[in-house]
């Protein structure tokens, strides 16, 4: 193993992981939000990646263009899970928390469903994209084109949210709400609409990261699974809640994923990652940066 | 009160007992194979959600990684099995033990983290448990294992011409998993999980050693569910670490009782009888050419029954009696 594989490696898993930032900071925005674990975000993340497929398999528009399309898909689908079934759910009086993993896990299994009875359980993917298959050598490390603009949209998309939730009104009224939910009614702040959007605003986050993955990743029903898991860990190892932590915990995630398939045969490369977790909460039982 | 808690317990086990035997007497009318593997499958689950039902629903700490135990116990008697010729009984006992062993291993570390990250732990680690059998060759990796058939007999617990001893084994291990629960509900165990459920921190206070009965209720729930993983793997006689430890499983054993009624007695039984065949048949009559319409279907059922009836089915017969009693006052 030479220098250059393990800075190769390295460099690729760091893409990754800004990427996995971006798949996870939704799901740590709502729980900041309103304390809610969407289980169905795996499931988010798929239909973002079939409405990319589609888009450029019937109209031939290019991920990168359709991905703001996407994205708005997504913020309006959020807001109605919100308005449906979440509202509901978190007005449960007996069995709270069981009521809001199984209701969004309820959610994920009916789409899950919903994609294989439409979309069969096919393998799909996105041939001949602007990025797709190519690379780009710097100072003589290759990266791969879709995964540096997807790392580069996740920066600029937190960057974005970071001025958002500290610059405006509705980031204000965001914040205000995740402190005092009770409070902000009094000063005629609607409640629902702020986590209706906060919804909305989780989900859109969600599909840009979609549009990116489907210009590299296959598009199947269950695609979805496989990257919630990896979300749930990056939003946990950060600290739920925390939208820092969400970029940090994605980070972490992307070398330690990188490191492990150095190390181990490539089959088990997700082991590390959540030994990483387990180690993490064993030592610090509400993530890096959650607050205790 | 005293009075009628007792005679409630006691009306409970007679219930329990004319539907065991009413259940036993089934198969002598219904000969069909398909439905009589209907039957073993949900009394199956009935046995396995009413295991899970004692961490997660007494105890209240959600986990959805028992698929872990489930496999554990697979693995062990089919290992045991091919390898070294240990007859499935004995390995049936080794998988529970070496899986009530491991969940409090496990639970060592685990029980100190609440909510959320409890519950994203046992699914990470039931992952972990798949990936490394996945990996293990002396296991049969990926492939998994495919146990010989030596003949029918009880004594190695194989039967390949008749449905009917899987079927009594199965309603066998629902019954046990039934009567632990009823007899741990009112043992001091049984309260003290309450307790935790409600409130730690204030069970705690009252001098419930929280971390000591959630290990409890984990080494019991994992040995149950091991036992019920040792019964699949003598049923099916073929697994893949895919088929027992994937985390459908830890799913699927968790929905019957979050349908019939999380933390409940009958929950979970109800919650299979009702689920189960319903998965089935909408799998089989729409079948090849609707695939996911059996996922459509449950999933809504979760949706529903989890915002409308967050106490589950079993909620609903309570209402009776509350009507009733509120014509009464009028």
């Amino acid at each position: 193993m030479t220098a250059e594989t393990i800075i190769q490696s390295l460099a690729s898993g760091l893409l990754m992981g800004l990427l996995y930032g971006l798949i996870a900071v939704g799901l740590a925005l709502i729980f900041g939000l309103m304390d809610v674990v969407n289980f169905a975000h795996g499931e988010f993340l798929m239909i973002a990646m079939y409405a990319t497929f589609f888009l450029f398999a019937f109209f031939a528009i290019d991920p990168l263009l359709s991905a703001p399309l996407v994205a708005a898909a997504l913020f309006v689908f959020g807001a109605i899970v919100y308005l449906l079934i979440v509202r509901f759910a978190v007005r449960a009086k007996a069995n709270a928390g069981m009521v809001q993993i199984f209701s969004t896990f309820g959610l994920a299994i009916v789409m899950r469903g919903l994609a294989q009875f439409f979309f069969t359980p096919d393998y799909r993917s996105v041939t001949n994209s602007w990025l797709g298959g190519k690379t780009i050598s710097i100072g003589g490390i290759f990266l791969p084109e879709p995964q540096l603009v997807g790392a580069l949209v996740s920066i600029a998309a937190f960057a974005g949210l970071y001025f958002f939730i500290n610059r405006t009104d509705f980031g204000r009224a965001l914040e205000a709400t995740r402190e005092d939910a009770g409070a902000v009614a009094l000063v005629g702040i609607d409640k629902n609409r702020v986590f209706a959007l906060g919804w909305g605003l989780g989900a859109a986050l969600v599909g840009l990261a979609g549009a990116i993955m489907a210009i590299f990743f296959y598009v199947y029903p269950d695609v979805g699974a496989s990257f919630a898991l990896i979300a749930y860990v990056t939003v946990a190892l950060g600290g739920f809640g925390s939208v820092f932590g969400a970029f940090a915990g994605g980070i972490i995630v992307g070398l330690v994923e990188a490191t492990t398939a150095l190390i181990l045969p490539p089959s088990l490369k997700s082991v590390g990652i959540y030994a990483v977790y387990l180690l993490v909460v064993f030592v610090r039982p509400r993530g890096l940066f959650g607050s205790m | 009160m005293d009075k009628d808690f007792t005679r409630r317990r006691r009306r409970e086990l007679i219930v329990a007992f004319c539907l065991a035997a009413v259940a036993a007497l089934v198969p002598l009318f219904v000969k069909d194979v398909y439905v009589q593997n209907v039957m073993v499958l949900t009394l199956m689950y009935a046995a396995l959600s009413q295991s899970w039902n004692i961490l997660s629903g007494y105890c209240g700490q959600i986990s959805l990684g028992h698929a872990l135990y489930f496999g554990l116990g697979a693995y062990t008697t089919a290992l045991l099995f091919t390898k070294f010729g240990v007859l499935p009984w004995f390995g049936m006992l080794a998988g529970g033990a070496l899986s009530a062993l491991i969940a409090m291993a496990l639970g060592y570390p685990c029980f100190r983290l609440r909510g959320h990250y409890f519950v994203i732990a046992t699914i990470v680690i039931a992952e972990i448990g798949l990936l490394l059998i996945q990996n293990w060759d002396w296991a049969g990796a990926a492939l998994g294992i495919d146990i010989p058939v030596r003949g029918d007999s009880w004594l190695k617990f194989q039967f390949t011409r008749s449905k009917l001893p899987y079927f009594y084994f199965a309603l066998a291990l629902a019954c046990v998993a039934w009567f632990v629960t009823w007899w741990l509900e009112d043992s001091k165990w049984g309260y003290w999980w309450r307790a935790v459920k409600d409130n730690p921190d204030a069970a705690e206070s009252l001098g419930v050693v929280v971390f000591n009965s959630k290990m409890g209720a984990a080494a019991v729930s994992a040995f149950l569910v091991a036992v019920g993983g040792s019964f699949y793997a003598q049923f099916v006689s073929y697994i893949d670490p895919e088929s027992v430890m994937g985390f459908q499983f830890s799913l699927l054993m968790a929905l019957p009782a979050v349908l019939g009624g999380i933390g409940t007695l009958w929950g979970p039984v109800l919650g299979a009888v009702i689920l189960i065949p319903l998965t089935e048949l909408t799998r089989s009559f729409i079948g090849g050419s609707g695939r996911g319409v059996d996922l459509i279907v449950y999933g809504t059922l979760i949706v529903l029954i989890s915002l409308a009836l967050p106490r589950g089915l079993v909620s609903l017969f309570a209402w009776p009696k509350f009507l009733w009693r509120k014509a009464a006052v009028r």
